[in-house]
């Protein structure tokens, strides 16, 4: 049999074929396009969380005048609609990645393949148990 | 009752035509009939310059796959009967993506190419003697990769690809899931041999999950699947070979 070592590669140009373009708005021709894309575009949304917790991660460092003055802030009407934004993308980003973990997660039990069923369920509970849990420390406090 | 319905094909002649254009026809409307029936009608009674691939039309040969209203689909599997409500003509295009020969007929050298470099048959370190008998395999080892070895290499998958049209050197659903098929076999031994090929950036990488192959696959091969799962793989070995460079290989 003949070794095909060679790398993929595209195949030649032949000027009698017809070929067309990929728009550039190839992404809002279809709704699951458009919502790969915005699935891509929360991850900035989730980073914009990450920068928040580190602020108030500071401010708490700083003492209680500086963590007054990082509530003042959070409640500018303009951080509160992006952080109402941000959650939504931070949700939208949980879901999608809960619905298709089963895709990459092929767990076998007793030689069968553990329905994708269980697994979302599996990632569902996991995230309300420590929701809960968290809930639970604000409730406490 | 409507007895007609209209398609609205896409034409492209390459001694011709400069540039493709669509033209339309009536084909009855027969509940028994899918869109491979009707460009059949289509070159037998209207118009016989009419090209398009087909054998088989029973959703086994993979070779009449075409975009159907904007979906990659196997014509032979699309019945006319689940458009005959939807306002305007039915478009039949040629699959996206890939360079078109003539009227729905597309050039798969690419995807051919592509699908001998990941290795897609059994590699052995030393074939056993025959005198030994055959390579036995329990169900539970089938059913490991039974489900990848259903595709029938339509190339449904690349047209719903954007990763695949947008940078044509990405491998592709298709021929991963056939090399995840050969990795997931108990009787092969090949699939270090694989993973320069599925590992780089071109294989595995490019891939950024949009899911669409698995939903078009009219043979649930789930290829987006075959594709997260062997990321997992290669992450693995990467860190066993790091860890542990002579003993891993």
């Amino acid at each position: 049999m003949t070794e095909t070592r060679q790398p993929a590669r595209y195949t030649e140009y032949h000027p009698r074929w017809y070929r067309s373009r990929v728009s550039t708005w190839w992404w809002l021709a279809q709704w699951p396009y458009l919502k790969f894309i915005l699935r891509e575009i929360s991850s900035v949304f989730v980073a914009w969380f990450v920068v928040v917790l580190l602020l108030q991660i500071r401010a708490l460092s700083r003492g209680s005048e500086a963590y007054a003055a990082f509530e003042r802030w959070l409640q500018n009407p303009l951080i509160v609609l992006l952080n109402m934004i941000t959650l939504f993308f931070v949700v939208f980003h949980a879901v999608t990645w809960f619905n298709v973990a089963p895709r990459a997660m092929a767990i076998r039990f007793r030689g069968k393949r553990v329905p994708d069923f269980w697994i979302v369920g599996a990632n569902y509970a996991a995230w309300a148990a420590v929701s809960l849990v968290l809930a639970w420390f604000l409730v406490r406090s | 009752m409507a007895e007609t319905i209209s398609l609205e094909v896409f034409r492209y002649s390459p001694e011709r035509d400069a540039e493709p254009s669509f033209q339309r026809y009536d084909v009855p409307l027969r509940k028994d009939w899918v869109v491979l029936d009707a460009l059949n009608y289509i070159k037998d009674k209207v118009d016989g310059s009419l090209t398009f691939r087909w054998s088989c039309r029973m959703g086994i040969c993979g070779s009449c796959g075409m975009m159907v209203n904007g979906e990659p689909k196997l014509t032979c599997a699309t019945f006319l009967s689940n458009y005959a409500r939807e306002q305007g003509p039915l478009r039949v295009q040629p699959l996206r993506y890939f360079p078109v020969i003539r009227d729905l007929v597309v050039e798969i050298t690419d995807f051919m190419t592509k699908l001998q470099s990941v290795k897609p048959w059994l590699i052995r370190g030393k074939e056993k003697p025959i005198s030994e008998g055959e390579y036995l395999q329990t169900p539970e080892q089938l059913d490991r990769y039974k489900q990848f070895s259903m595709c029938i290499n339509c190339v449904l998958c690349y047209s719903a690809c954007p990763v695949y049209g947008l940078d044509p050197v990405f491998i592709g659903p298709a021929a991963i899931a056939l090399a995840q098929r050969y990795n997931m076999d108990s009787r092969d031994e090949g699939a270090h041999e694989r993973m320069d090929i599925l590992a780089q950036h071109e294989g595995i990488w490019g891939c950024t999950f949009v899911g669409e192959c698995t939903k078009v696959c009219p043979k649930h091969v789930d290829p987006a699947g075959a594709i997260q799962q062997y990321k997992l793989t290669a992450t693995i070995e990467r860190f066993k070979s790091f860890l542990m460079p002579r003993g891993a290989k």
